[in-house]
């Protein structure tokens, strides 16, 4: 947990004043809503289908349980009682007013919890792995790192007017979990061989219209470097990235044209002239930011606990406890994965009580810390494992012991049609019955490890390019149609998925995900070899011909 | 449009001289990139006032470069407040090539960017709005907090918090 102190609480409390002028000025005119756009955007503030959607920053989905508390509170006082977490660890709320925004703001700042430049073509939440610091064998803490990063694009006045939007992913460990290779800039923390701290920087992912799966740019940039290089990509990016078409505006197309070798030489001139300027970091800022990250004082506990070994027994405990509890680098410790995806449900959503128990959750058993992660579930990083029954019973309680982590139900989606203004069909309604579907779960448990991903647009929010399974809405003659990709997927191995064959209609989609698991389970080699391993394998055409042949 | 400058609202001495009109005798005067550029040493060498050029957000300031010195007032454009190239361009003149003379920022120039543009090198201000160029010492003060270095020499937060431990210690 990263403690804002005065410093940080001060820019966040002048933000909020600034926009509460900004608001008042649009309220009475004297901004037009065009002039006003922009400065909502960079605020978070969307103006969607029915509302305006405000949307709020969880920087590296890093969550304490009184922030979490103040986000129920917002749900409460100033929407309908829920919130909507997404794949960028972010939360939502769908309909909120303007008028009360500024009042929500303030009401969050008070928790350091903010909403700068959560939208609008700028630097967006800088996002890392939700098990960052708890995750056995990681290089060291990435949050470190995204929160240098989050000061150092905050506000940014060079970069605040980019053609387009920019996002940054950092993870510290092999198996990546905050999907670096989808982002603007993917960094993935190492040691190079004389030890030094440093990153691969990877650059020009993203998915969208024109999806790419982002390249490395230079293996190794030292720690110290880190923001001059940032640097001196941004403002390549600003120079020469196009605004002249809004679709071919992102740093991916830049790259794309140049070829990531011209982009490289153009960045590695940049920033030879500035990697040694004011922007180069010591060991002293390192480590007071280091400072300023609270870890809990762990006990001595034993590996294997009594009450563990005793709620094994319990069947409906054990199915729980063996996708949604992880390794910990701490022995006697466990990482507790709270799924948002109940069955016939909206992923990602939670209620305002269930965020208000979550933070209880969390202050009894995981040192009040709670985090968020881009498959929109939520986790409990420090749990003693001979917690985890009382957790479960807890969980339980609110409805959130969902034993579906990463299983078929375990769906990313966006909101789709019903909420957003850019959407050309539903994804909430689909996700909803592909969990009713998959609702048995030990069906769910034999298939293993299937991510389905769903977005309502090209803009692929729900990332929908990267699912294993990706379905994607598209629209038409005023019908909603579906375009299923496979093979797809976000980790380290990152793939774009391949299409299988015509869009199929909204009643159909969830029979044709039915017939592609059914068709993996019948051609995977073992058990144990996962869906996407299996189309790697086979490559889409036994997949395509099952779901076409009787279609 | 009205001209802030040094904190005020002031009158503007620069002429504008389109790229066929006959170049006046005396004042100064303020000529676009193409018309610069085809005859640098007519313009600066001028005896008459000083000379200033409207430098375009999509050509690189290299090529101006040469010319800084002779310059009295480099005007960078925003033609929409949401493009941003110009702000670039003002750090590399300012911090790069260390340029001293009037930057100024011209086209949709808003009053919630004055703080991004001040940061970024400018010092002159062809606001858009009277209300905003009339609101400009109050809103350039908005923010007292920087998290990160600039060509303005302002202190970033994360040296700040060092200084603030330092003379913590050091009154200990």
């Amino acid at each position: 947990m990263y403690a804002y102190d005065e410093i940080d609480r001060t820019l966040v409390n002048e933000r909020v004043a600034e926009f509460r002028d900004q608001v008042k000025r649009r309220l009475s005119g004297e901004l037009s809503e065009d002039e006003f756009k922009m400065l909502r955007l960079q605020n978070g503030v969307y103006l969607q289908l029915h509302a305006y959607m405000y949307r709020i920053a969880i920087p590296y989905g890093t969550l304490s349980s009184e922030q979490l508390r103040r986000l129920a509170h917002v749900a409460r006082r100033y929407d309908r009682g829920y919130g909507h977490f997404t794949t960028r660890q972010n939360i939502q709320f769908n309909w909120i007013k303007l008028a009360e925004l500024p009042d929500a703001m303030a009401d969050l700042a008070e928790v350091g919890i903010q909403s700068m430049q959560t939208s609008g073509n700028n630097m967006r939440n800088v996002t890392s792995d939700q098990w960052a610091g708890v995750a056995p064998g990681e290089i060291e803490d990435p949050r470190i790192w995204a929160e240098l990063l989050r000061q150092f694009t905050t506000l940014h006045p060079e970069f605040s007017f980019l053609p387009r939007k920019f996002k940054i992913a950092i993870t510290a460990s092999e198996h990546d979990r905050a999907a670096i290779k989808i982002h603007d800039i993917g960094l993935r923390l190492l040691k190079n061989e004389q030890g030094q701290t440093g990153f691969e920087v990877l650059v020009g992912g993203g998915l969208g219209r024109s999806p790419f799966i982002a390249k490395t740019i230079k293996p190794f940039v030292h720690g110290h470097d880190i923001l001059s290089y940032v640097e001196a990509i941004l403002r390549v990016y600003n120079q020469y990235g196009r605004r002249d078409n809004i679709y071919k505006a992102r740093i991916k197309i830049l790259v794309h044209e140049l070829g990531i070798e011209k982009f490289a030489a153009e960045v590695e001139e940049e920033w030879q002239q500035i990697r040694d300027g004011v922007l180069k970091l010591d060991d002293g800022i390192i480590e007071d930011i280091r400072s300023r990250f609270f870890y809990p004082a762990y006990e001595t506990l034993p590996h294997m606990p009594d009450e563990l070994k005793q709620a094994a027994h319990d069947a409906k405990f054990e199915a729980w406890r063996k996708n949604s509890v992880s390794a910990h680098k701490v022995q006697g410790y466990a990482i507790v994965t709270v799924s948002l995806k109940p069955v016939g449900k909206p992923p990602g959503d939670a209620t305002a009580d269930q965020m208000d128990a979550l933070a209880d959750i969390a202050d009894k058993y995981s040192f009040g810390e709670i985090r968020v992660g881009h498959e929109q579930n939520l986790a409990l990083p420090h749990v003693r494992k001979r917690d985890l029954p009382a957790v479960w019973k807890a969980l339980e309680a609110i409805g959130l012991a969902i034993p579906n982590v990463n299983l078929v139900s375990d769906i990313i989606a966006c909101p789709g049609l019903d909420y957003c203004s850019l959407a050309n069909a539903r994804s909430i309604p689909i996700a909803q019955e592909i969990t009713r579907r998959f609702a048995n779960h030990d069906t769910a448990n034999l298939i293993g490890r299937l991510h389905v991903n769903i977005s309502g647009c090209i803009n692929a929010c729900g990332h929908h390019h990267v699912g294993h399974i990706g379905i994607l809405g598209v629209e038409k003659n005023n019908e909603e149609f579906y375009q299923i990709t496979i093979g797809g997927r976000a980790d380290e191995g990152a793939e774009l998925g391949t299409l299988i064959g015509p869009a199929v209609p909204y009643a159909e989609v969830a029979d044709v995900v039915e017939d592609i698991v059914e068709a993996y389970l019948a051609l995977r080699a073992r058990p144990e070899e996962l869906f996407v391993d299996t189309v790697k394998r086979l490559g889409v055409e036994p997949f395509r011909e099952r779901v076409y042949a009787t279609r | 449009m009205p001209l802030v400058k040094g904190g005020h609202i002031i009158a503007d001495e620069f002429v504008r001289i389109t790229d066929d009109a006959e170049l006046p005798a005396q004042g100064a005067i303020l000529v676009s990139e193409t018309r610069l550029l085809a005859d640098p040493q007519a313009l600066l060498g001028r005896t008459g006032g000083k000379c200033g050029v409207i430098w375009p957000n999509n050509r690189d300031v290299d090529d101006l470069v040469p010319h800084l010195d002779r310059l009295a007032l480099v005007g960078l454009v925003f033609p929409s407040f949401r493009d941003g190239r110009a702000y670039t361009q003002a750090r590399l003149l300012r911090e790069r090539y260390g340029y001293r003379g009037e930057l100024r920022a011209t086209g949709q120039v808003l009053r919630d960017q004055f703080v991004f543009m001040l940061r970024a090198g400018f010092d002159a201000f062809e606001v858009k709005k009277q209300a905003d160029a009339e609101a400009f010492t109050e809103t350039v003060k908005r923010y007292s907090v920087f998290y990160q270095p600039a060509g303005d020499g302002r202190i970033s937060a994360l040296h700040q918090r060092l200084q603030l431990r330092h003379s913590e210690s050091a009154g200990l």
